[in-house]
């Protein structure tokens, strides 16, 4: 079994009565798809919320590496190598696609306001070499003809890929993918499905994806964990889970179902 | 580059230049002649100015010149990191004072009169001031403002948009009580007090090694008069700081700004600490509020506490709607635009008044515009102050104002910039229209 790198125990987070998450546990191992699924309000989005610390969990603890980063501020948790993605697309509008890669780039880069300002040889030099890893990331997801434009005018299947160029700018070591395939089309899915494959096998980098295409998720993923009502019902290979009897009741009622099979 | 394909760029470098066309380049070099030649006073250049100001248009001009450096820095705050602020005037006036503290005529520090003791019109004497050269008053005031900023900012954090819009303007009133507290610094808060001189000292020589106030030869070179020179060493201080706005949004700090304009919460997932970019965007603006006003203040020699009232604070807004929020190009088209315009119209109500002096070929436009006494029914007052119909230059000045920022809002919310963009797009892609 390879090392853990994120464990997750026992958060729980409520806003006001409303418990969002309820004492759920898990935790991520090096280079792995990990995947949450669950019904629309399950608390998925807010346990990366909580991840990246956006949230603040009334209960529990999360560590990174052993450590932990409970009341850390988000850029602390980025700057650990903690990238995501968002389910509605938070790019920066007004900024072209190549600036909001190189922003990805923030926190790998030194240039300061006085350096920046004075445009001296070593900033020039160090936003040079950023536009260039930045460019390798454009040739990776096949989107260099849209590189000048603003992304407010970019259709929604290229703003997607932009936001995961973003994210991997930062060469993360884990990647929290908030329903990366939401309202895309098939090709549009089969593309991205085949970017996040080419991101474990090339990069290595491990994932958490939240999402809401079964095929997608029991075709890619390596584990997976189902949340109904801010609680983990399962947990387990994509096989274990569709066999799961809470699971079924959780997302029909009650009777067969036949996940993944579309 | 490839010279007979001007988009065709072949490194990152040349793709982050300031001017990446060599159609650019050479408009600005050829921008900059024209600058040189006006400060000349070249005979075919500057009859342009000299038909819309008038022939005092020098004077205008280099009016200006600081103001576009305090509008870059609320450009920067603004345009760039999206924290809308009415606070500007404070943050300049702020600048400003430093400078006349450190570099006003005074009888030192412990000659300052306590303000209860004193508050007729105070001169010359019982003033503060060190009597320290420009190369000490003029990076601090922009320090001075830049602290100021500093302490403003958490405000910024806390709230946003509109909110933080109201706060900023308590500032303006802030700074306007201290003026009235202070006027051993300050002056009388009506007429105010003497700013130091444009002038190069080494320290307090009674000669100036490089004097900008008087008429003279210049490095026993050119002769030039003292408009002239103010012109010149403003327009490059200008130019410089222009370059440093250019450079802050093409780089790491500058991108993080405009992160955090479009998206906070975004950028700071995004590994972008908000505060302290929103602190620093404060601190950056102020610098070149402080910067611009301390330059404006010593340029016109005089001010007073009311100079840094909301108004001054709302022309900069203006310049940034009218000029485009975001550019440098647009915000220096907007000063112009902004700080020009009440010239112009007073240069054409002057202009009109000689015709119908001189009974000119359009005498009769003057005698419908223009209201002379009581029994006309012209629209402009040639009085100095008039209330109600008939209405006086100044009047309309504001009237003009208000309709542009209006017309700009509803047709071009890019402002001055928009149109350009527009018209270089269409000339790039004639005949085709898209």
């Amino acid at each position: 079994m390879a090392e853990s790198i994120l464990e997750v125990e026992g958060i729980t987070l409520r806003f006001g009565g409303v418990t969002a998450i309820h004492n759920v546990s898990f935790q991520v191992n090096e280079g792995e798809l990990y995947s949450i699924i669950g019904p629309n309000g399950a608390g998925k989005t807010s346990i990366f919320n909580t991840i990246s610390q956006v949230y603040r969990p009334q209960e529990g603890e999360i560590r990174w590496r052993g450590n932990s980063i409970m009341g850390e501020m988000p850029d602390v948790v980025a700057n650990l190598g903690i990238a995501r993605t968002f389910q509605n697309i938070e790019l920066f509008p007004q900024m072209t696609v190549v600036e909001n890669l190189l922003l990805g780039r923030h926190i790998r880069m030194k240039n300061n306001w006085l350096s920046g300002m004075l445009w001296t040889p070593k900033a020039r030099r160090e936003e040079m070499e950023n536009r260039e890893r930045v460019e390798d990331i454009i040739d990776f997801l096949e989107i260099p003809e849209w590189r000048n434009h603003p992304v407010a005018l970019l259709p929604y299947g290229i703003q997607k890929l932009v936001e995961l160029g973003r994210a991997l700018a930062m060469e993360p070591e884990l990647l929290l993918l908030d329903e990366p395939v939401a309202g895309m089309n098939l090709e549009e899915t089969e593309d991205m499905a085949r970017f996040i494959l080419d991101i474990r096998r090339e990069l290595g980098i491990a994932m958490i994806m939240v999402e809401h295409d079964m095929g997608l998720v029991m075709d890619i993923a390596d584990r997976i964990m189902v949340l109904d009502f801010g609680e983990k019902i399962a947990e387990g290979t994509p096989e274990e889970v569709q066999r799961n009897p809470d699971v079924i009741a959780a997302y029909l009622g009650s009777g067969d179902l036949h996940i993944g099979e579309a | 580059m490839a010279f007979n394909r001007p988009m065709l760029r072949t490194s990152y470098q040349e793709d982050t230049a300031i001017f990446p066309t060599y159609f650019q380049k050479g408009a600005a070099s050829l921008f900059f002649v024209v600058l040189i030649l006006l400060g000349l006073g070249a005979p075919i250049v500057s009859s342009i100015p000299s038909f819309f100001l008038g022939s005092t248009w020098i004077n205008p001009i280099t009016n200006m010149l600081p103001l576009a450096i305090a509008a870059l820095g609320i450009n920067i705050l603004v345009g760039v990191t999206g924290q809308v602020s009415l606070g500007h005037a404070f943050f300049m006036g702020v600048g400003a004072y430093t400078a006349v503290a450190l570099g006003g005529n005074g009888d030192e520090w412990q000659a300052c009169v306590p303000f209860h003791q004193e508050l007729g019109l105070l001169e010359q004497e019982g003033q503060c001031g060190l009597g320290l050269p420009i190369w000490i008053w003029l990076p601090f005031s922009g320090i001075g403002a830049a602290l100021a900023g500093i302490i403003v900012a958490p405000a910024a954090v806390k709230v946003r948009g509109l909110y933080l819009a109201i706060v900023t303007v308590g500032l303006v009133f802030i700074g306007l009580h201290l003026g009235r507290m202070l006027p051993s610094i300050a002056g009388d808060f009506e007429s105010g007090r003497k700013w130091p001189k444009l002038d190069f000292r080494l320290w307090k020589e009674e000669t100036p090694l490089v004097s900008f106030t008087e008429d003279g030869k210049w490095f026993g070179l050119i002769h030039l008069t003292e408009e002239q020179k103010q012109y010149f060493l403003l327009i490059m201080i200008l130019g410089a700081f222009m370059l440093f706005a250019k450079n802050l949004v093409r780089s790491r700090t500058g991108r993080a700004l405009q992160a955090i304009r479009d998206r906070d919460i975004a950028a700071e997932v995004m590994g972008v600490p908000e505060f302290n970019y929103k602190r620093l965007g404060f601190a950056i603006s102020s610098f070149y509020a402080g910067i611009g006003g301390a330059l404006w203040a010593s340029y016109n020699g005089r001010m007073a506490p009311v100079n840094w009232s909301l108004f001054l604070s709302v022309d900069f807004i203006a310049i940034l709607l009218i000029g485009g929020a975001g550019t440098v190009a647009g915000t220096i088209l907007g000063t112009i635009f902004v700080e020009l315009t009440p010239e112009v119209v007073k240069t054409f109500t002057e202009w009109l008044g000689e015709q119908t002096a001189s009974n000119g070929p359009v005498a009769w436009l003057a005698n419908i515009l223009l209201t002379e006494g009581s029994g006309d029914f012209g629209p402009i007052s040639t009085g100095t102050v008039a209330l109600g119909w008939p209405m006086s230059v100044f009047y309309w000045n504001l009237v003009i104002y208000g309709v542009l920022i209006i017309a700009f809002l509803i047709f071009e919310p890019m402002g001055l910039y928009g149109i350009w963009v527009k018209v270089r797009n269409y000339w790039k892609r004639w005949p085709f229209s898209y």
